[in-house]
């Protein structure tokens, strides 16, 4: 197999950071605002934004159903906070009507952690990422986490301390991965390395 | 515990992090939950709590203040998206109550009369993080070193005349492109043209950009407006009095948050500019006497 393309959903948020990250580790990269770039990718990584704001674009500009078809039928994706919100089956705390493209059987609460004010970054534990590694930085930003999974789902992170000890904010599901927080923003490549590995297998 | 493992708030990679998470998106005024709540059906990212927009702040005159806390309140509890509000420049009490309001980020504004005409807010002392605006790249980098995670072009605002939005824009990418180009030895002197420090001028040099992320603002009233600002490498688009002083505005939010997104499109462009109804009459910025001009507050 050539080497795969892995978008990026451009349609608003952090999109250049991810495509930073993916391009450091050698992997081909599109950013992706319509059906017919979404055509063009093996992968897709759905960025930090605004999830409200992605739904009414994606929705709009025809972009939600050939998403949602693209993951049903297997396409590797990952997403980072609003990202994992996008691809939960269920979500609490969104607006009314607000819809997501799907596929984690998990239910993922929108700005669980608090406002900007209670934003913060802590290190993680992952063992996904291999044994030895030292612990993830990771950065929550008005961030989300999951708070029912399904059977089929793997929990690979948790916070490990304060009041949201505990709460899960890394999932799998297949080739589905969801993160709370935003590992392109830390220059730690790790999590999207686990990604390109994900995107390799499939 | 070190200080690096333990759960840390209000860190520059947090508050720099939020403002990465508005790019490509719409920041837009708002004066009433009810105006709030239609920014959000449009797809804003985020909205500006305020008693007044810019160009009834314009109109009426007088000393231009923080919003009530009862009205940020309101506006807090109407929507899920990110809630903004202005401190006027210099004011850190104002930014004190703002921030134990619970509100997302704070706008340093010019757009308000100013509460020291010497020192900005110290910006690092707060947890809540801040946006300031520019004309040039020194104003910009001096914000930044004063703790701004965030930096938006200031136009005039309250005018729906976008000339200024796009000299300041310019102006930021022409200094930019020209540090980018310069060898190191002559970046002290640059940094002294600047007016700003000299480790800021030298990240600036080798990133080819801003360390944080620069949004546009002051006198975009149309789609094709916020198209060129995205064009001209704004990340992003504040808009003020541009909304909700034209005839529709639910339907111009949602056609500017469109174009924000498909701002190389003109195909789309052309589509989402068609039936917006009237837009904001404005005024020329040339019109606007000189000691009125809210641009030039801040130094």
């Amino acid at each position: 197999m050539p080497q795969p393309t892995v978008g990026v959903l451009a349609l608003q948020g952090d999109v250049r950071e991810h495509q930073r990250v993916l391009t450091g580790l050698g992997a081909a990269t599109l950013a992706v605002r319509t059906p017919g770039e979404l055509d063009r990718v093996d992968a897709l990584i759905i960025p930090g934004g605004e999830s409200t704001t992605m739904w009414r674009l994606a929705r709009t500009f025809g972009l939600l159903e050939p998403l949602r078809q693209r993951v049903a039928s297997g396409m590797p994706a990952y997403g980072s906070c609003a990202g994992m919100i996008m691809l939960a089956d269920r979500i609490e705390g969104g607006v009314t009507g607000q819809e997501t493209i799907g596929g984690m059987d998990v239910t993922v609460r929108r700005n669980a952690f608090g406002r900007q004010v209670d934003s913060f970054e802590a290190d993680l534990d992952f063992p996904a990422l291999g044994a030895t590694v030292p612990p993830l930085r990771a950065v929550f930003i008005r961030a989300p986490w999951v708070e029912k999974v399904g059977d089929g789902v793997d929990v690979l992170a948790r916070v490990a301390t304060g009041a949201s000890a505990g709460r899960i904010v890394a999932v799998r599901q297949g080739p589905l991965l969801a993160t709370s927080f935003h590992p392109e923003l830390t220059g730690d490549a790790r999590v999207h390395a686990l990604f390109l590995d994900i995107v390799k297998e499939a | 515990m070190s200080e690096e493992t333990q759960s840390t708030v209000g860190t520059a990679r947090v508050k720099r992090g939020m403002a990465e998470m508005l790019k490509g998106g719409v920041i837009m005024d708002v004066v009433t939950p009810e105006q709030a709540r239609i920014a959000e059906d449009a797809g804003a990212v985020a909205v500006m709590a305020l008693e007044r927009v810019p160009a009834d702040i314009r109109a009426q005159g007088g000393v231009a203040r923080m919003s009530d806390p009862d009205l940020i309140d309101g506006i807090i509890d109407a929507v899920s998206i990110p809630v903004m509000a202005k401190a006027r420049i210099g004011h850190f009490v104002e930014a004190q109550v703002l921030q134990s309001l619970g509100v997302d980020y704070i706008d340093e504004s010019e757009v308000l009369t100013p509460a020291d005409y010497e020192h900005h807010i110290d910006k690092w002392q707060f947890t809540v993080p801040f946006v300031c605006g520019a004309t040039n790249l020194g104003e910009a980098l001096r914000r930044i070193a004063e703790g701004a995670a965030m930096i938006r072009s200031k136009g005039e605002a309250g005018t729906g005349d976008v000339s200024n939005a796009t000299t300041h824009m310019r102006q930021l990418r022409d200094q930019i492109t020209r540090l980018a180009s310069l060898p190191e030895d002559e970046l002290y002197v640059a940094a002294k043209e600047l007016q700003a420090p000299y480790e800021l001028v030298r990240e600036v040099a080798q990133a080819g950009k801003l360390p944080v992320v620069l949004f546009t603002a002051g006198g975009i009233a149309t789609p094709a407006d916020a198209a060129m600002m995205m064009q001209l490498g704004a990340e992003g688009v504040f808009v003020g009095s541009g909304i909700f002083k034209s005839g529709d505005p639910a339907r111009r939010a949602e056609a500017i948050v469109k174009a924000t997104t498909f701002y190389n499109d003109p195909d789309t462009l052309a589509k989402v500019s068609r039936g917006l109804g009237e837009a904001m009459v404005g005024i020329n910025v040339a019109d606007v006497p000189e000691p009125h001009r809210l641009a030039e507050r801040g130094w």
